[in-house]
Parts: C-alpha cells; structure tokens; sequence
C-alpha cells in the first residue's frame, strides 16, 4: 500500500523497520525542512524517532498515526512548529488523526544527523558537528575541534562565540579566507 | 501569608519543583540581558542560556505537575504561584547587578547544577533522570561558558578582575544554602530518588577553587551562614519583583481555564 505518496522513494532509515505504510510517511517526512535550518529535512535531523501506524487510511477514511518526536535541545524554540509540520504534512498523507508523541530519551545527540544532512549543512554555509558527541563525564576545558570553514575548507578557524542565532549552533570565523560562519555543535 | 505548599506535603513534588524553580528564575534572570549584553555574541549567549534554562524548567515543572496530581499544568505552576510557593535557592534570584556579579553568579550555579544533574541521572525516578540527562548536555556548556569567562574576566585588567571578584564576594553568602540536606531530601536520597545536596560540596569546591585559582582571584573568606529556608516559603526581596514581571501578563489577562502560555 504506497497509494500515499507513490513518487516518494521510501527514506525510512535502515534501522527502523516497518509496515509499507509506515515507510511512506517516513518518505513525507524526509520532504519536511527543520525551519531553523532548511537545508535539512526533519528525518536529516534525526529528531524522528519513530512512526506508528495505528490504522491506514482506506475507502474515504483517514488514516490514524503516531510520530514519535524528540527535541534537540529542551528549550528548543522550533519545537512547536516542528511538531505542527509533521502533523500536517502526515495529515495530509491521509492521516487525519495525526498525534505526535515527545520523547526525551534517549536524549538527542547530532551523532543522529544524517551522512547526507551533514553535507547539506556544508553547502548550506554550516560547519558540520566535528567527530561524535563525548559520551560519560564532559571535561570542563574540552580539546577544541578543529572546525574545516565549509566555504574555503580552511582549517585555519577559531570559535567567536560558543552560543549563536539558534541554540544548536555556535559562531566562527574563518582566518583564511576571513569569511565569518556558523558550527552545529557537537552534543 | 501562609505558603500553599507545607513542606512536609509531598516530599518527591517538592523536590523537583525545586529543581525547576532554580532553571526557571535563573533563566528569567538571563533573559534580562537581553538587548543589554555587553557585546551582540553575549547578548545571543545570554538568549541562548535563557532558553537553554527555561526550557530545562518546563519539562521538570511538567513532571513536577504529575507529582503533584492536582491537575496544574506546567504554565500553572509558573505563572500562578507567588513567591512564597517558590522553591529556588536565593542565589538564582539575586539581581544580575553587572558582568561581573552575573558571570560570578552562572559559575557558582552551573558548577553545583552540574554536580546535581550528573548525580540524579542514576535516580530512581526515570522521568527525572530522563530529563537531568538531557539538560546534562546543556549544562556542560554552561560551565564552561561560564568558566572561560571568569578567567578572561580575572585574568584581564585590573578592572575586570576587581569587577568579577566583587561578584564572588557579593553572591558567597548564598552558597551554604546550595547545600544544604533538609531531612526529606535525606530520605528521597536514601530511596534513590534525590541526591541528599551536602554530598555535593567536595566536588563543587575543589572545581570552583581551580578555576578562581586560574583566574588570580581569591576565594572569598569569612563565615558564609546564609540560609534561605526557601522550604518554609521565605526569599529575599528581589523574587518578588522579578515575579512581577515574568508573571505579568498572565495576571493582567488571565484565561478560564489556567495558565495558557
Ligand atoms: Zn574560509
């Protein structure tokens, strides 16, 4: 049963199997942009953590669905918006009765972001998280990364500023070719 | 004015309300330097703390709700209360005063929230440990924001390092309250559900004293007895009027059925 969004390649990661309904709502989701960072779809976000088909939409009916949503950070401002997104874009798969289930744990870490997302974010101007996030006990003075400048890909950089324009991302600039950016922090 | 909640009601609610109060009117005070920083990036640091604090207090003032089993919702218990009903420690509502008072006051707190978020993540309470983990993540940044800070400002100019060092001064009155173990808080740790405050003081003092140290400022001396008793519902001056203005609309525009915020 792909009825739902035929032209969509199924995006459903390897490791969430699932009914064919479910792999077309995660193929919708892959279309829904982070509104803070376009560049990248929610599921390059790895803010999905899973989607549940409670019953398909058939013969004129809707559809019900469960997403289950986790937040990057906890005082994330694009969390509503994010949650209202997904509600519409699986509504308007068919999924009328669309709920969205916050989950905290595990907790988000940009390990999740995808391959792809991270060469999006490159194009898109962002320095990429660099390595994975620090597991265990966090050193108070964490060796810096070396951050590549993800328009010259210099790595002649330095940090301006730990906090920048979302809660995701810190500022830098680029010593070579002087160019100020933003880094998607490690967490 | 007697308090709504008796600190012998519902130890566990307590506990996490407590919890929330601190990141909730830490964060307020953050969010007061907004449009005021001392440059654009700490200004958008400051944002960034704010919501990094709030955000920590809404998912623990949810949880606390559920504790508490009266039908509040987080924004209830955010807007509704009165200061009295507050459970934060008086360091966090201390006026932010200049750069120098703030970066003192986010050291001395981002160090002891590390402390007790790392400790909680083994609680026996999962939706708790669930959240401290989370918000752990955050708060490692905030120490270490807060950290780079104090050696910039102590390692700077003789002004700087006069400004910063007032702030130790100012705010160290209020560290014997962050630990102080009230009995009930015992007990939860001794159910695995708390972490008991006072076993947080080695640690926190021998990080606290390596970065002053670092940072060519002193320790400040002297018999510290400050106790807030904020258990029994008393605070100083300055909740009340920052109260006033985080509850304010709320108040003036109040809706049939609670806090809609
Ligand atoms: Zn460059």
């Amino acid at each position: 049963m792909t009825d739902l969004a035929p032209h969509l390649e199924s995006r459903q990661p390897a490791h969430m199997p699932g009914t064919a309904e479910e792999a077309a709502i995660w193929a919708v989701l892959a279309e829904v942009p982070d509104p803070e960072v376009p560049a990248l779809s929610l599921l390059d976000l790895g803010v999905i953590r899973a989607v549940h088909v409670v019953s398909p939409p058939k013969e004129g009916r809707g559809g019900v669905a469960k997403i289950d949503v986790t937040p990057t950070y906890t005082g994330c401002p694009a969390t509503g918006l994010i949650n209202e997104m997904i509600k519409a874009a699986v509504t308007n798969a068919g999924y009328h009765d669309t709920s969205i289930n916050m989950v905290i744990s595990p907790a988000w870490t940009t390990d999740w972001i995808t391959a792809e997302g991270r060469e999006k974010l490159r194009e898109y101007g962002i320095a990429p998280p660099v390595g994975s996030a620090p597991s265990g006990k966090a050193a108070l003075f964490g060796v810096s990364p070396v951050v590549t400048c993800p328009r010259c890909s210099s790595e002649n950089t330095e940090q301006v500023s730990e906090f920048g324009a979302t809660a995701c991302k810190a500022m830098y600039r680029c010593l070579a070719c002087q160019e100020p950016f933003e880094y998607f922090k490690c967490i | 004015m007697g308090c709504i909640y008796q600190t012998e009601e519902n130890p566990h609610f307590q506990y996490v309300l407590g919890l929330a109060d601190d990141a909730l009117i830490l964060g307020q005070r953050w969010g007061e330097w907004l449009s005021k920083g001392p440059t654009l990036e700490l200004d958008i640091a400051a944002s960034n703390l704010a919501l990094d604090l709030i955000g920590q207090a809404n998912l623990l003032l949810e949880h606390a709700a559920e504790l508490e089993g009266k039908g509040h919702t987080a924004d209830d218990l955010a807007y509704l209360r009165d200061a009295h009903d507050f459970r934060n420690h008086w360091l966090v509502e201390q006026p932010n005063d200049d750069w120098g008072v703030t970066t003192a006051r986010m050291l001395v707190f981002s160090l002891y929230q590390y402390c007790r978020y790392e400790a909680l993540v083994k609680s026996s309470d999962a939706h708790l440990a669930d959240i401290v983990a989370k918000a752990l993540k955050e708060v490692s940044y905030h120490r270490r924001f807060a950290a780079e800070w104090t050696i910039r400002l102590g390692q700077g100019t003789e002004e700087s390092n006069q400004r910063i060092q007032r702030g130790f001064d100012m705010l160290w009155r209020f560290v014997p309250e962050l630990f102080e173990t009230v009995c009930w808080e015992q007990t939860l740790a001794d159910d695995g559900i708390a972490v008991a405050s006072g076993t947080l003081q080695d640690a926190w003092e021998a990080e606290v004293t390596l970065i002053l140290t670092q940072a060519n400022l002193s320790v400040p001396k002297g018999d510290a007895h400050q106790f807030g008793s904020r258990h029994d519902g008393h605070h100083t001056e300055h909740l009340g009027t920052l109260l006033c203005e985080l509850q304010f609309l709320q108040r003036s525009y109040p809706t049939a059925s609670g806090a809609v915020w």
